[in-house]
C-alpha cells in the first residue's frame, strides 16, 4: 500500500511586487491598470507552499506534487518559465481572471472542481497546500473554502513547518502571537495547510527540472479550460492601495542592545 | 446647431515592453527552452551579479572571492550549461547562438563583465566545437559540464588565447607570435609538441584549466598555423600572468598569461595528418577563427544594445522624479514630470531607445541567422562530400559556379507567388548549396556589421544615456550602473576584433553579388512596407539603400582627382565609411521588420494584445526616428565619398571655364534680356576687372552625378514626418507606466 502524499498546491499569480499598482474600474469590474501587461510572478505565499510541498515530496517516497492555478493562461505560461525550474510538479491550469478583485468563494469553487478532476488523485492521501495569505488581496479565505468544498476539516493556517513523524503523523507549526508557534499533531492526511513563509529558501533554478516540467506544463496550458470568475457583480465600497508606512529615525551612538530593546517594546506595544 | 466631434486620443505605450513583447519581436515566443534560460539568467544577473556590482566588486583588478563565486551562480542557474548538448546536461537542442545571445543580453543588462566571464568559456570551447574532432568535442564538453550532485571531478573552464603583446596581432591573423615546435617524435608514436605562447588580455585566466591557443609553426616539421589545446596540468609553465589593469569589465578575469607546455599532437584542434614527414593541421588558424568569430561576435554586439535598453527605465524614473522632495507640490507638472517637462530631455532619450531597439533587433536577427547557418553549413558539407568535392578551394569553385542560380532563386523568392515559376522556385529552394550561398552571403556581412554598429554606436549612445542622468550619471550610485556600462561599451567595441577589423571584413563581403542582389530586393520590400505603413520610415530607408547601392557602384569604378582608384583594399577612407553606412541601413531595416512581426503576431497573445496598438505605435515611431537617423548618416557618408575625392575648382583658367564673364553677359543681355541678373545663380561671374566672388573657387559641378543628386534630394525629402514621429514617441515617455523601483540589485 502506498504511503506517500498527494500534495496539491493552490497558487495564483500576482503582479511583480515592484510594479506600479493602480486600481481602475471598467465594464468588467475592478482591475489593476494595465494588469495584463505587467510582469507577474507566482504569489509569494503560495510559492513558499510549493517549495515546502516539493521538499516534503522529496523526503516522503511515493509522493507527488500538483500545482493548481487559476489565471490568464498566457500570463501563467510566463510565470512557469521561472517556476518550472524550481521544483518538480505537474500543472493543472484554469484559464480565467486572477486580479485580486475576484470573489474568494467563486475562485475556491473553480479550484476545488479542478482538484476533483485530477486523474489519479487519492484524496485520502491529499495534503492541500497554499498561501496563508495572498499578495493580491489578503483575504486569506480561498484555501479554507477549497478545503471545505473538498470535505477536508483538518485545517492549519500560518504554517511554518511540517514534520512527518515515525508513525506517519504530521507535526505542524502554526504562527501565533509574538513570534511563537502553536504545535499540532495531525494523525494523517487529508489536511489543509495554509503556509506562511515556511523555513526553506527559494530553490535555485534547475534547467533540467524545468525541461522535465515543461513537457507537461505546455499541454496543461493548452487544454486549460476557460473559467469564468467575474468581478462585475461584486460591489466594492472603496478600493485603495495600502499606504506606505515608514517611520525612520536616525540615531547615533546608541548601543545595539538599546535599539533591540526599543524594537521589542514597539512589537509588544 | 454645432456638432462636436470627439476623437479618442491615439493609443500609445502603456508600460515598458515586457517579456511577451520581446519574445515576439525577437522570435522566440515558441521556444520555452529559451524563455527559461532568459529567466534563470535574469535571476543571476539581477541577484548575485548586481549585488556584487553594488557592493563595489568592480573596484579591483584582482580576482576576488566575490567574482569567483559568480561562476557557481552561473553553474547553478543553468547558464554554464546553455552551450552544452543535451547529452551533457544542456537543454537546447541544435544551434545555440540565439540562446547564448539571450544569456549575453540578460547578463549585460546588469554588467557586461559578468556576461564576458560567462561567455569566455564558450569562446574557449568554440574552436573545438566548430573545428575540433569528435573526440575533442566530447572530451571538452564533458569536462566543462557543471557537476551534478554527488559527482566528484574537476570541472573545467576555459580561456581563448589569441591576442599577444605585439600590436595588431589578432587583427592580422597572418602574424602570430605564439610558436609550436616538435618536442619529441619517436618512431611510430604520437608527436609531442612544445607550445610557447605569451598572451595578452586573455579572459578567464583566473579560472581556466584549459586554454585554446593560437600558434604558428616554428618548426620545419610542422606546417602552417593552428589552434591547440593546453591544460593547466600539462608539463611546463602554465602561468596565469599579471592581471590586466583594465578600467572596464572588472567582474571578468583578464590576465597576460605565459604558457610554455608540452602537449600531444592530438590536441591540435581538428586533428592533423602526417604528409611527407610533416605534421599538417587539418585546420589552419584562419580556418578556425573564421568559424569561431562568425558566431561569437554576435553576442558582443548584443551586450552593448542590452545596456542601452537597460538605461531607459532608470532615466525615465530619474527625470520624472527629479523635482520631487523639493519645493514642488504634488499634482503639478513639475512634481509629476520633473525634467520630462523639457522636450530635449525626452527627445534624447527617444534617440537612446531607438538605437537600443535597432541594435537588439539586428543582434537577435544575426543570432538567428547564425543558427540557420550552423544547420545549412553542415548540410552543405554533407552534400559536397557526397559529390566528392574536398578542400576549401574546390568547394569555393563549386559555389562560384552557382552564382547565377542563386541570383535566379532570389528573383523568384521576392516575386509574387502567383507570378513566379513555382516549380523552379521550389527546386532552388530545396537546393542546399543555394541556401548555403544565400545564408553565407548574409552572415558574412551581418556578423561584422552587428559587432561594428552595436558596439560603436552603442558606446556613443550610452554616453548620451549617462548624460541624461546629470551628475548622478557618473557616480557609483547611479541606478542601473550606467556609467560603468558606458565605459564597458568601449571594450565591447574592441573585443574579438576592433571596429577596423569589422569594417575590413565588410568591405570585402558587402560587394558579394548575392548580397547586392538581396539589397535590391530589400529596397522593393521596404517600399511595399512603406505603402502599408508609411509611419515606419521604411520609404526613407529604401531611398537611403538606393543611394548606398548607387554609390558603391560608382566608387568601384570611380577615380579620385589624381586618377587613383577609389574602392580598393588599401583605401580604407572609402571602404570603411561605406561599411559604417551599410550597418546603419541593416539595423534600421531589421527594427522595422521586428515591429511588423509584433503587429502580426501580437493579437494571438492575449497579454500582448491588451496594449498592442499603443506598443506598436510607439515602436513604429522609434523605427521612423531611427530610419531618419540612419538615412542621414548614409546621406552624409555617401556625399562625402562622392564629392570628397574631386578637387575643388580654383580661380584658374581650368576652374573658370564654366564661369560667365561680365563682358559676355553684357553682350548676351541684348539677346536674352535679364540674363545678367540671374547668371550668378547658375554659375560664377568673373568681373570685367578679373575679380571674382570671395570664396574658395567656382562652385563644384555635378557632372555625371545627376542620379546621385536626385537620390540625395529625394532622401532629404523622405525625412518628412520623422520629427513628428519623434514628438509622438517623446510624448509617450511622459505617460508610460514604469515600476516603482528598479528590479536590481535584488
Amino acid at each position: 500500500m502506498s504511503t506517500g502524499f498527494h500534495i496539491v498546491v493552490c497558487a495564483g499569480i500576482v503582479p511583480d511586487p515592484l510594479q506600479t499598482l493602480e486600481p481602475v474600474s471598467g465594464p468588467q469590474g475592478w482591475a489593476l491598470k494595465n494588469e495584463m501587461m505587467l510582469p507577474a510572478c507566482l504569489d509569494p505565499w503560495a510559492s513558499h507552499a510549493l517549495f515546502e510541498a516539493a521538499n516534503l515530496a522529496k523526503n516522503v517516497s511515493d509522493s507527488k506534487v500538483w500545482l493548481v492555478t487559476l489565471g490568464p493562461k498566457a500570463k501563467v505560461q510566463q510565470v512557469m518559465m521561472t517556476m518550472a525550474q524550481k521544483v518538480p510538479f505537474e500543472l493543472v491550469a484554469l484559464d480565467g481572471a486572477a486580479n485580486g478583485f475576484t470573489d474568494a468563494a467563486e475562485t475556491a469553487a473553480a479550484l476545488a472542481n479542478a482538484i476533483e478532476g485530477i486523474a489519479g488523485l487519492d484524496k485520502s492521501r491529499l495534503l492541500l497546500f497554499g498561501g496563508w495569505e495572498s499578495a493580491s488581496r489578503g483575504a486569506g479565505a480561498t484555501l479554507q473554502i477549497v478545503g471545505e468544498r473538498l470535505g477536508i476539516t483538518e485545517q492549519f493556517q500560518g504554517v511554518d513547518q511540517i514534520t512527518i513523524k515515525d508513525n506517519g503523523a504530521m507535526e505542524i507549526l502554526e504562527r501565533v502571537e509574538g513570534g511563537s508557534h502553536q504545535v499540532s499533531e495531525c494523525s494523517s492526511a487529508p489536511a489543509v495547510l495554509g503556509w506562511a513563509t515556511g523555513n526553506l529558501p527559494e530553490p535555485p533554478n534547475n534547467s533540467q527540472i524545468g525541461m522535465q516540467n515543461m513537457r507537461l506544463i505546455m499541454p496543461a496550458l493548452q487544454k486549460a479550460p476557460a473559467t469564468k470568475i467575474g468581478t462585475a457583480d461584486i460591489a466594492y465600497k472603496g478600493i485603495e492601495l495600502p499606504k506606505q508606512q515608514r517611520n525612520t529615525r536616525i540615531v547615533k551612538d546608541v548601543p545595539v542592545e538599546e535599539i533591540a530593546r526599543e524594537i521589542v517594546d514597539w512589537l509588544r506595544g | 446647431m454645432s456638432t462636436t466631434s470627439l476623437e479618442a486620443a491615439p493609443e500609445t505605450l502603456r508600460t515598458l515592453p515586457g517579456d511577451d513583447v520581446r519574445q515576439i519581436l525577437w522570435r522566440f515566443a515558441d521556444r520555452f527552452d529559451l524563455q527559461m534560460i532568459v529567466q534563470s539568467t535574469r535571476a543571476v544577473a539581477r541577484g548575485p551579479v548586481a549585488r556584487l556590482v553594488a557592493e563595489g566588486g568592480r573596484n579591483s583588478h584582482e580576482w576576488t572571492d566575490g567574482k569567483n563565486k559568480l561562476f557557481q551562480a552561473y553553474d547553478e542557474g543553468g547558464i554554464t550549461g546553455v552551450f552544452l548538448e543535451p547529452e551533457f546536461g544542456g537543454i537546447v537542442e541544435g544551434p545555440k547562438n540565439l540562446a547564448l545571445a539571450l544569456v549575453a543580453w540578460e547578463l549585460a543588462w546588469v554588467d557586461a563583465g559578468a556576461a564576458t566571464s560567462s561567455l569566455a568559456s564558450n569562446l574557449a570551447y568554440a574552436p573545438i566545437n566548430e573545428r575540433g574532432t569528435e573526440e575533442q568535442k566530447r572530451e571538452y564538453m564533458q569536462k566543462q559540464a557543471p557537476l551534478q550532485p554527488g559527482e566528484k571531478r574537476k570541472q573545467f573552464r576555459g580561456s581563448f588565447a589569441l591576442t599577444e603583446p605585439l600590436p595588431y596581432v589578432g587583427v592580422d591573423t597572418g602574424t602570430v607570435g605564439g610558436k609550436l615546435r616538435v618536442a619529441e617524435w619517436q618512431e611510430g608514436k604520437e608527436p609531442i609538441l612544445q607550445v610557447d605562447k605569451r598572451g595578452r588580455f586573455i579572459t578567464n585566466m583566473d579560472v581556466a584549466n584549459f586554454v585554446t591557443v593560437a600558434v604558428d609553426s616554428d618548426d620545419e616539421r610542422i606546417k602552417g598555423s593552428c589552434m591547440i589545446i593546453v591544460e593547466d596540468t600539462d608539463p611546463g609553465t602554465f602561468d596565469k600572468g599579471a592581471p590586466t589593469l583594465k578600467l572596464v569589465h572588472q567582474l571578468s578575469s583578464t590576465r597576460d598569461p605565459v604558457l610554455n607546455l608540452k602537449v600531444p599532437a592530438s590536441r591540435i584542434i581538428g586533428g592533423y595528418t602526417i604528409q611527407d614527414g610533416l605534421i599538417v593541421p587539418n585546420y589552419s588558424l584562419s580556418d578556425v577563427l573564421e568559424a569561431v568569430f562568425r558566431r561569437t561576435r554576435v553576442t558582443v554586439g548584443i551586450m552593448t544594445s542590452a545596456k542601452l535598453l537597460s538605461a531607459i527605465e532608470p532615466v525615465i524614473r530619474y527625470q520624472r522624479t527629479r523635482a520631487r522632495g523639493g519645493a514642488s507640490t504634488p499634482d503639478t507638472p513639475k512634481y509629476d514630470l520633473g525634467i520630462q517637462q523639457k522636450e530635449d530631455a525626452r527627445h534624447r532619450l527617444v534617440d537612446v531607445w531607438a538605437s537600443g531597439e535597432a541594435g537588439a533587433s539586428f543582434g537577435f536577427e544575426v543570432a538567428r541567422i547564425i543558427d540557420a547557418f550552423d544547420i545549412v553549413e553542415k548540410e552543405k558539407e554533407k552534400v559536397l562530400e557526397e559529390q566528392g568535392v574536398k578542400g576549401a578551394r574546390s568547394q569555393l569553385r563549386v559555389m562560384r559556379k552557382l552564382t547565377d542560380e542563386v541570383l535566379e532563386y532570389l528573383d523568384l523568392k521576392y516575386s509574387p507567388e502567383d507570378k513566379r515559376d513555382q516549380a523552379r522556385y521550389q527546386e532552388l529552394e530545396n537546393n542546399t548549396l543555394i541556401q548555403y550561398a544565400v545564408t553565407e552571403a548574409i552572415a558574412n556581412v551581418y556578423t561584422p556589421a552587428v559587432k561594428l554598429w552595436n558596439t560603436s554606436q552603442g558606446a556613443i549612445m550610452m554616453r548620451e544615456a549617462v548624460s541624461l542622468m546629470g551628475g548622478y550619471g557618473i557616480t557609483e550610485d547611479c541606478p542601473g550602473f550606467l556609467c560603468q556600462k558606458w565605459f564597458d561599451a568601449q571594450l565591447e567595441a574592441t573585443y574579438e576584433g576592433p571596429e577596423a577589423v569589422q569594417r575590413r571584413q565588410m568591405s570585402v563581403t558587402m560587394i558579394n553579388p548575392v548580397f547586392i542582389a538581396l539589397m535590391k530586393h530589400w529596397i522593393k520590400e521596404l517600399r511595399g512596407i512603406a505603402a502599408r505603413k508609411p509611419e515606419t520610415g521604411a520609404c526613407n530607408l529604401a531611398t537611403a539603400m538606393q543611394l548606398w547601392l548607387w554609390v558603391i557602384d560608382y566608387l568601384q569604378v570611380g577615380k579620385d582627382a589624381d586618377g587613383g582608384k577609389l574602392y580598393t583594399n588599401q583605401r580604407q577612407g572609402v571602404t570603411f565609411p561605406l561599411a559604417d553606412a551599410l550597418s546603419w541601413l541593416l539595423t534600421s531595416r531589421q527594427q522595422i521588420l521586428d515591429v511588423l512581426e509584433l503587429e502580426e503576431k501580437g493579437p494571438n497573445n492575449p497579454v500582448v494584445a491588451e496594449g498592442l496598438e499603443g506598443t506598436v505605435a510607439f515602436l513604429t515611431d522609434l523605427c521612423h526616428v531611427q530610419a531618419a537617423r540612419s538615412s542621414g548618416e548614409v546621406g552624409r557618408i555617401c556625399a562625402e565619398l562622392v564629392f570628397g575625392y574631386n578637387r575643388h575648382p580654383a580661380w584658374d583658367a581650368e576652374g573658370c571655364k564654366t564661369c560667365f564673364n561680365e563682358d559676355e553677359l553684357d553682350e548676351l543681355e541684348s539677346v536674352i534680356p535679364g540674363i545678367g541678373s540671374v547668371a550668378d545663380s547658375v554659375s560664377d561671374v568673373i568681373s570685367k576687372d578679373g575679380t571674382h566672388p570671395v570664396k574658395a573657387g567656382p562652385c563644384a559641378r555635378f557632372d555625371g552625378l545627376k542620379t546621385f543628386t536626385k537620390y540625395r534630394i529625394k532622401l532629404d525629402g523622405c525625412l518628412t514626418g520623422s520629427r513628428l514621429a519623434k514628438d509622438r514617441a517623446s510624448d509617450a515617455l511622459m505617460h508610460v507606466m514604469i515600476p516603482e523601483a528598479l528590479d536590481y540589485p535584488q
